[in-house]
């Protein structure tokens, strides 16, 4: 195989990927896990705060 | 307390505090060698090598971009990791090590360069054996990051943790192809590679600390402390998953836009323009999610100075990542390069991005740190917003409009094809603009020392006891 050949199908390649990616990302599949992901800055606040209150009361 | 039920933030105290400190230095000595320019005459440097504008200038580069920009991400980045995990950081005393390390390395890089002893390749500019050190802390740092990861308690990988996953892993490359060199004693070491292939390798490095060191990293802070200050989650996740493999797919070949018209093979330049182009969507997607995190609580930048250095933040790096992929256009880099418009760009980015994403990051987390609800004056966070915001804005305009006066008098030609200007005759015109760029950065140096004494009446007043450091217990199913 010519090294063209092989620059030709990695450009495929690599738009092929970045589209798979943009499909994966906004599929429906995605939104409760990237939704659960997008909470986790605030996610060791709220349970930490839980904690202390589990805490409190026994 | 050192335990497993606690996050690790003495680590991150020590960066924190040391960014501080770091950033004034590194101010200091931009402060100085504006000042050459502006007054080379003054006697104060006249005639002392080591006090001379090619030694001091890399020394700038190097305090500000390694040991100032450097610190805010060790501190950041620990933080973040350990919080959005929930998880101690991993390795124990290695987290200890990279700090001592890292501050070992800012100390050798004092005092090599005002002595001259220099390798010459920007932002790589420090000897062999310092190399070497970088090299052994930078992999302790990748151990003690990737090694938080793996022992998280949550499910996901937080974006913020993706990016600042690319940046420990693609600069621990980037130095360590870059610092190929041949020792020749204790102070002097060779490339390994020749000529043009030198000056490539040089670039594939420098434009790439520019992407992941000064900007995946930043962004890394961004995906973080935007939304906690905020109050809300980023704007969208999905889009911040597209941004992070889109922006780091495309920085990697941008490089040879540093090269235009020079030895370098014309279609690499090419390619380098096309990626620099390419560029500018994931970077306006990533600022795009910044800014729209706010949607729905804009009133929150009204009264909260915090917020306003973040926002303003991701402002200059969207004027910025414009300006950057429109200089690597190859007429309109015949124009910029080697003018003083470069140095406007790299402070539009550095100054208006990356220190004010790391200011801002900063009054979030010094608070917290030393179990304080917020910093010891919210107003003088207020008046070091307005201070920096002018400061960099007159440094920038200064050097746009030199930049393209000395662009357009060194392609200025007679008749006859004869040059109309001589190249001392634009340093002449180019007096005003170093003065104003002076004034400019003296005002950002001066915000600094608010911060320091702001900081410094936080951390009196606040108990580290006190900090928030427990990590939640495991969910009870």
């Amino acid at each position: 195989m010519d090294i063209n050949d092989i620059r030709a199908w990695q450009t495929a390649i690599l738009l092929i990927s970045f589209v798979g990616i943009i499909f994966w990302a906004y599929s429906k599949r995605r939104k409760s896990s990237f939704d659960e992901a997008a909470n986790l800055p605030f996610a060791d606040e709220e349970r930490h705060q839980a904690t202390i209150k589990k805490e409190n009361l026994s | 307390m050192e335990s497993q039920t606690t996050y690790n933030y003495k680590v991150v105290r020590q960066f924190a505090i040391m960014t501080v400190v770091w950033g004034i230095v590194g101010m200091l000595v931009g402060v100085i060698v504006a000042a050459q320019l502006a007054f080379p005459d003054f006697a104060l440097w006249d005639g002392i090598s080591f006090l001379s504008y090619g030694r001091l200038r890399p020394l700038h580069t190097n305090a500000v971009i390694f040991a100032f920009g450097g610190s805010a991400l060790f501190a950041t980045s620990y933080y973040v990791v350990q919080r959005t995990s929930q998880a101690r950081l991993f390795g124990g005393p290695l987290a200890a090590f990279t700090f001592w390390g890292w501050m070992l390395v800012i100390v050798l890089a004092a005092v090599t360069l005002p002595l001259g002893i220099t390798s010459g390749k920007e932002y790589a500019e420090l000897e062999w054996p310092i190399d070497l050190l970088i090299a052994v802390v930078w992999v302790s740092y990748a151990i003690v990051f990737f090694g938080t990861v793996a022992t998280r308690k949550v499910k996901h990988i937080y974006v913020a943790n993706w990016f600042f996953g690319a940046f420990i892993l693609t600069i621990a490359v980037l130095h360590i192809v870059n610092s190929a060199f041949i020792p020749v004693s204790l102070t002097k070491g060779y490339s390994f590679y020749p000529g043009a292939i030198d000056a490539m390798v040089q670039w594939w490095y420098g434009h790439n600390a520019v992407g992941f060191f000064l900007t995946t990293a930043f962004l890394g802070m961004m995906y973080y402390f935007v939304p906690k200050q905020a109050g809300r989650p980023v704007y969208s996740y999905r889009l911040s998953v597209v941004h992070f493999w889109a922006l780091i797919s495309t920085y990697m070949w941008a490089g040879p836009h540093h090269l235009h018209y020079t030895a370098l093979p014309d279609w690499a330049q090419s390619v380098g323009m096309v990626f620099s182009l390419i560029l500018l969507a994931p970077s306006w997607g990533g600022m795009i999610n910044g800014i729209m995190t706010l949607s729905g609580a804009w009133h929150k930048l009204r009264t909260d100075p915090v917020l306003k250095f973040l926002i303003v933040s991701l402002s200059f790096y969207g004027m910025s990542t414009f300006e950057g992929p429109m200089m690597s256009i190859k007429t309109v880099n015949a124009l910029s390069h080697y003018t003083d418009w470069t140095v406007g760009h790299v402070h539009s980015g550095a100054l208006g991005w990356v220190a004010m994403v790391s200011i801002g990051s900063l009054y979030y987390l010094i608070p917290r740190l030393f179990g304080r609800v917020q910093m010891f004056s919210m107003a003088l966070v207020e008046l070091h917003f307005w201070i920096a915001t002018i400061g960099v804005v007159l440094y920038i305009a200064a050097m746009w409009i030199a930049g393209v006066m000395q662009g357009l008098m060194w392609r200025a030609v007679n008749a006859d094809g004869t040059l109309t200007y001589s190249f001392i005759e634009s340093v002449e015109r180019t007096y005003p603009f170093y003065y104003v760029r002076l004034l400019g950065g003296a005002m950002f140096l001066t915000g600094m020392l608010l911060m320091a004494y702001n900081v410094w009446k936080t951390v009196g007043a606040g108990r580290t006891a006190d900090a928030d450091d427990a990590i939640p217990a495991p969910a009870a199913h």
